[in-house]
């Protein structure tokens, strides 16, 4: 039984990681509890230029509704997460 | 001091206390038995339940007594799904809601290990059951149970179960209401099957649970079958605790237009205050359309297990759904469920007794804390550079 039934349709990302340009910075996350790899996305994503996507790995399951939770909050763009051996790769575009 | 986690168990209301040291003394007994100190306690017991079905809304052959809201969510959902599927019909469909309680969910996975087939719907960001999709999921053949809360534990927001049960009846599917965030706070919804509440969450005692079955929806019991609380609920009732949580309903329902009013202003007072308050803060739920004394909020950059423990220190109790704080490595599955916020995360539930000196004093210590905590899960994160991206 999943407890995840529907995704909000922005989640879903028009456009899949195969088609998109590769993200320009990776935060590697993964092993650190929330909210580290937010502190992480939020500290980093001034690294990449208006316009283009940063990736964040994290193995916490609460990444998977904290990143996008946090892409709302600071009105960032939330593009796609993708399933890893452990954990996810979360991919999200600056908007400003 | 303050204690905001009337949520979890609100006060032993003086009523119930009053009422538990009487019947401590005269509904010992067992009630099954014949004598006149069984005959006494059975007296007592068959009051309890005439009060708290009048209160809920039922006969008193439809309410049962268990020995806790979860084991009520358990009998409800395993007794209703009993009832409507055996070898010959083959398993059956049950549709849920993802932010129900853990023991209506846990109880839902238990019947899909069994083969029972199980749909979750969803709920908007304010945290909001789906009427669509539940009414879309009974429609599916051999769905033998929906279950829908009256309103949220853990953000408030009420849902649409008078809508739902009108969509179940016109189904054919009966619908489980559970009522224990709301009962004795707003009227209960009408038109449910089957209902469960728990008394700590209206100034009971802990360890009374309410299972109401509407006559003439079919229920069997999960368990082996004893004749206690008309076969529903295994054991011994604890008669004296029953009397003290009837007292408590019935207390907690007449102060109910003083109270719920003035819980609702310092809930308002909370919300508009603490975006300015704590920047990067998300205040969840449906201030329109939500219980008068629960307030949830999640910050930003926070551990909420750290929250809670500075707020404790400061003399604030407060739950959190955030991980390790809710008794797991998850975070609460109504905040995913939500898409909001889990880290950071604090659920205030006003007690009936909570003060505007307490919430505003509440409201002076929060900024203080968040903004320590801030600069030091920042610094162990990766030096000191500033988040405010």
């Amino acid at each position: 039984m999943t407890l995840r039934p529907q995704q909000p349709a922005s989640a879903a990302g028009a456009s899949g990681p195969a088609s998109a340009p590769a993200p320009l910075v990776t935060i590697d996350a993964l092993g650190k509890k929330c909210p580290i790899p937010i502190i992480m996305l939020a500290e980093r994503i001034r690294e990449v230029p208006v316009g283009q996507t940063i990736a964040v790995l994290a193995d916490d399951p609460a990444a998977r509704t904290d990143v996008p939770a946090w892409c709302m909050m600071k009105s960032q763009e939330y593009v796609t997460a993708t399933n890893l051996e452990t954990g996810w790769s979360f991919v999200v575009r600056r908007s400003y | 001091m303050a204690y905001f986690d009337a949520a979890s168990a609100e006060p032993l209301h003086p009523a119930a206390r009053q009422a538990l040291l009487a019947a401590l003394e005269d509904g010992w007994a067992d009630p099954a038995r014949l004598h006149r100190e069984g005959r006494r306690a059975r007296l007592l017991l068959d009051e309890a339940r005439e009060r708290t079905a009048a209160m809920l809304g039922c006969r008193p052959d439809e309410l049962s007594f268990t020995g806790s809201g979860t084991q009520a969510c358990q009998l409800a959902v395993l007794g209703a799904v009993t009832a409507r599927q055996s070898a010959a019909r083959g398993p059956g469909h049950v549709v849920v809601s993802a932010v129900e309680h853990s023991s209506v969910l846990n109880a839902a996975g238990w019947l899909e290990r069994g083969g029972t087939a199980v749909t979750v719907t969803g709920v908007d960001r304010a945290g909001r059951a789906d009427l669509a999709g539940l009414t879309a999921a009974i429609g599916r053949e051999r769905t033998v149970l929906a279950c829908l809360q009256a309103a949220n534990q853990e953000v408030g927001t009420l849902q649409p179960a008078a809508e739902a049960a009108r969509a179940c009846q016109a189904a054919g599917v009966p619908l489980l209401v559970d009522a224990a965030a709301m009962t004795g706070r707003l009227p209960v919804p009408a038109g449910w099957s089957l209902l469960t509440a728990s008394a700590h969450k209206w100034g009971g005692p802990p360890g009374v649970g309410v299972l109401a079955v509407r006559k003439g929806t079919r229920w069997r019991a999960p368990l082996p079958a004893g004749d206690r609380e008309a076969g529903r609920s295994p054991g011994f009732p604890d008669v004296p605790a029953i009397v003290a949580a009837a007292a408590a309903l019935a207390a907690f329902e007449e102060e109910r237009e003083a109270r719920e009013p003035a819980l609702r202003a310092l809930s308002d007072r909370i919300r508009s205050a603490l975006p300015q308050l704590v920047p990067d803060c998300a205040v969840h739920g449906d201030p329109a359309a939500s219980l008068p004394h629960i307030v949830t909020f999640s910050c930003l950059y926070i551990d909420g297990e750290a929250l809670v423990t500075e707020l404790d220190k400061a003399g604030f109790s407060v739950s959190s759904g955030s991980a390790c704080v809710a008794d797991s490595q998850q975070p609460s599955h109504v905040l995913e469920a939500m898409g909001v916020l889990t880290h950071g995360n604090v659920r205030l539930s006003l007690p009936r007794d909570a003060s505007q000196e307490a919430v505003e004093g509440f409201l002076l210590a929060l900024p203080t804390i968040v903004t320590r905590l801030r600069d030091t899960v920042t610094g162990a994160a990766s030096g000191s550079q500033e988040v405010t991206a």
